[in-house]
């Protein structure tokens, strides 16, 4: 028989009980549909976390004091108080490749104004800093190296500290008191919202980082240096480049300081997103050999319910291999149409919860074709059992199964 | 001209259970070309067993079978098949149609299956649609066939036995789910075909239906005890002209016009 003639065989097959044929591809449908949904809530967090990573900055290097240790006692990274401005001036002169750089001095302070008052981090910082961590101001201007050199008392707020302490009117201008100092209202950075790690980004203040180590924290030492390669490319000779002067500053003594870049960063933020996303397409994987298992369930239950039938193809001149190819082609065709509903059943799923609840939702392409190719592997291995049984049937015996 | 069935010495035995079963011991048999026989026997006299073997969907244990010349030992599982679809046409007693498949789609069937010709979509309808034709059902071509009575369903499946312009058609009790009026009306088609050149074999245990054939077989456990033809056979028409008085008469339906 020729192929076509077995495709109109087979379809007029499934045709004949259209009510079965649906049902058994919602198998199908909702395995594909849950993967593909699964893969696009995963791939959609992983696009979050990526953009929440680059809004650290762009090609980030970041410089942290080493472990401080005292008589056998030994802290953390940045326990040490040896990086200093001078460490952060002399990169900014020698190493080559920058684009901007940032020291940063932290601290939590109380921070008063109109009558309210405020925990908030109050950060000491460079006038490059706004342009490295890729954060732009929503209003009023960054304060500039001149502000730096003259240890001026001027500030640059964060959304949220703009809402605590100025809830209906505009900050720039007004006055802030941190440790009892007045600092001026310069400047409003965009809201950033969380961080990767949790934290709220928009609940800071920041000072010029002289002002900081002078007047707020009288600390010589500073918590970080944040520095923005020119390029991707760049980042790693920057980064050879900042270790290998600090060493030499230190004329010998131990390294005591740390250089990270971003994408060390990055790779730990993925990674437990990509558990994450292994963990639901593997769920999603499981609901799909489910729908698998279903076609050849009813495969298997058609074979013995459609004997007759097969008994009648046998007699008037079917061969086994045209019996085998029917069902075979069967299964694939409700697979694949299961498949192909299923995928749009998840786009639209994905679709739906990122416009319910808000998540970013990114639907792979690739995953697409693999879902689709996948529904009409797992088509053809469900079919094959029962197809194999429906041709090894005698058909004798097949015509006189009641 | 050879015979178009001719069977030495056939023999089947069943080797399932315990005892085997000499279902078929040594049957001869020639079948010509227009010829309209019929298989008769009680339950168990082995013509079943027969009309399995003649229809190519069981192998004899012992004997010789040709079919239009074939040795049938001679050939595989699938060449079986494609003498089955090119040579042979089966009616039987259940009909055995495709449900929720049209008679039309019925009928088309065989075509499907056929391997040596390539035939085209228009005609291989065309043909179904003349076979239909034949046993008068082009009317309802687009029927169900649970929308068909029994009579007119054992007619589509006669259509299809024809489509693939088999040497012999082989009819399994044809009538035996049908009543007796419906019966002569289902000979009456075979008549008809028989007299068109078609070789018809038909199984059945009811006499008077053998009487609508030219010659009769009797079985009896697994030998052929009488082979004669048919003296005083009935036609078909004529037997319907009687019915439908008879049933004028009863009441059962109005008076024919005649």
């Amino acid at each position: 028989m020729r192929f076509s003639n077995t495709l109109r065989v087979a379809l007029r097959a499934l045709m004949r009980n259209t009510m079965r044929s649906m049902l058994t591809a919602l198998g199908m449908i909702i395995g594909v549909g849950a993967v593909i949904t699964m893969v696009s809530i995963g791939n959609g967090a992983k696009v979050q976390v990526e953009a929440q990573v680059a809004s650290l900055g762009q090609n980030l290097i970041t410089v942290m004091p080493g472990s401080f240790s005292s008589g056998g006692m030994r802290g953390g990274f940045g326990s040490a108080t040896t990086l200093t401005p001078e460490d952060a001036d002399a990169i900014a002169a020698e190493v080559p490749n920058i684009d901007g750089l940032s020291p940063e001095v932290r601290d939590r302070t109380q921070v008063l104004a109109n009558g309210l008052n405020w925990s908030t981090n109050v950060n000491g910082v460079g006038p490059d800093y706004p342009y490295v961590r890729n954060w732009p101001l929503a209003s009023g201007a960054m304060f500039t190296d001149q502000d730096v050199k003259s240890l001026a008392k001027v500030a640059v707020i964060g959304k949220t500290v703009a809402d605590q302490l100025f809830p209906n009117e505009d900050p720039i201008g007004q006055t802030i008191r941190i440790r009892n100092l007045p600092f001026r209202i310069v400047g409003l950075l965009t809201p950033k919202g969380f961080s990767v790690f949790g934290s709220d980004e928009d609940d800071t203040v920041i000072i010029p980082y002289s002002s900081h180590m002078r007047r707020v924290s009288r600390r010589t030492n500073i918590s970080m240096i944040r520095i923005q390669a020119a390029s991707p490319e760049k980042i790693d000779t920057v980064k050879l480049g900042v270790e290998d002067l600090l060493t030499q500053r230190r004329r010998g003594r131990e390294p005591d300081f740390t250089v990270r870049t971003q994408e060390e960063l990055a790779t730990a933020a993925t990674q437990a997103n990509k558990t994450m996303t292994g963990l639901l397409a593997g769920i999603a994987g499981v609901s799909l050999i489910v729908g698998g298992i279903g076609i050849m369930n009813i495969m298997l239950v058609s074979v013995t319910e459609r004997t007759r039938e097969i008994g009648i193809r046998l007699a008037i001149g079917a061969h086994s291999g045209d019996v085998l190819t029917q069902f075979l082609i069967e299964a694939i065709l409700l697979s694949s149409l299961g498949g192909i509903i299923g995928v749009a059943a998840g786009v639209g799923a994905s679709q739906f919860i990122s416009n319910y609840n808000g998540w970013p939702v990114v639907v792979p392409t690739v995953w697409i074709f693999i879902s689709v190719a996948g529904s009409a592997f797992v088509g053809i291995l469900s079919g094959f059992y029962p197809a194999y049984k429906a041709a090894q049937l005698d058909p004798i015996d097949a015509l006189r199964y009641e | 001209m050879p015979p178009v069935v001719q069977i030495k010495d056939i023999h089947k035995i069943y080797d399932s259970g315990e005892i085997p079963v000499h279902a078929v011991r040594g049957v001869s048999l020639d079948i010509h070309k227009g010829e309209f026989v019929a298989l008769m026997g009680a339950s168990g006299s082995g013509k079943s067993t027969l009309m399995n073997m003649l229809g190519c969907l069981d192998r004899p244990t012992k004997g010789t079978y040709l079919l239009d010349g074939i040795d049938i030992d001679k050939l595989d599982r699938n060449e079986l098949a494609d003498l089955r679809n090119q040579k042979l046409g089966f009616v039987f007693q259940g009909f055995n149609l495709l449900s929720r498949t049209t008679a039309l789609e019925n009928v088309e069937l065989p075509m499907l299956y056929g391997r040596h010709r390539k035939v085209s979509t228009a005609e291989i309808r065309e043909r179904a649609m003349h076979c239909l034709d034949i046993v008068g059902l082009s009317q309802r071509f687009d029927h169900f066939p649970n929308q068909l009575s029994g009579g007119q369903q054992q007619r589509v499946a006669i259509a299809r036995g024809l489509v693939n312009s088999p040497q012999v058609l082989l009819a399994d009790e044809p009538t035996g789910n049908l009543d007796s009026k419906t019966s002569v009306e289902v000979m009456g088609v075979f008549q008809k075909l028989n007299e068109q050149g078609i070789t018809i074999v038909m199984v059945t245990h009811e006499l008077d239906i053998a009487h609508y054939c030219k010659r009769n077989l009797i079985l009896r456990d697994g030998v052929v005890v009488r082979d004669e033809a048919v003296k005083d056979r009935l036609i078909a028409e004529q037997e319907m002209g009687k019915l439908k008085q008879a049933e004028a008469a009863a009441k059962l339906t109005a008076a024919p016009a005649a």
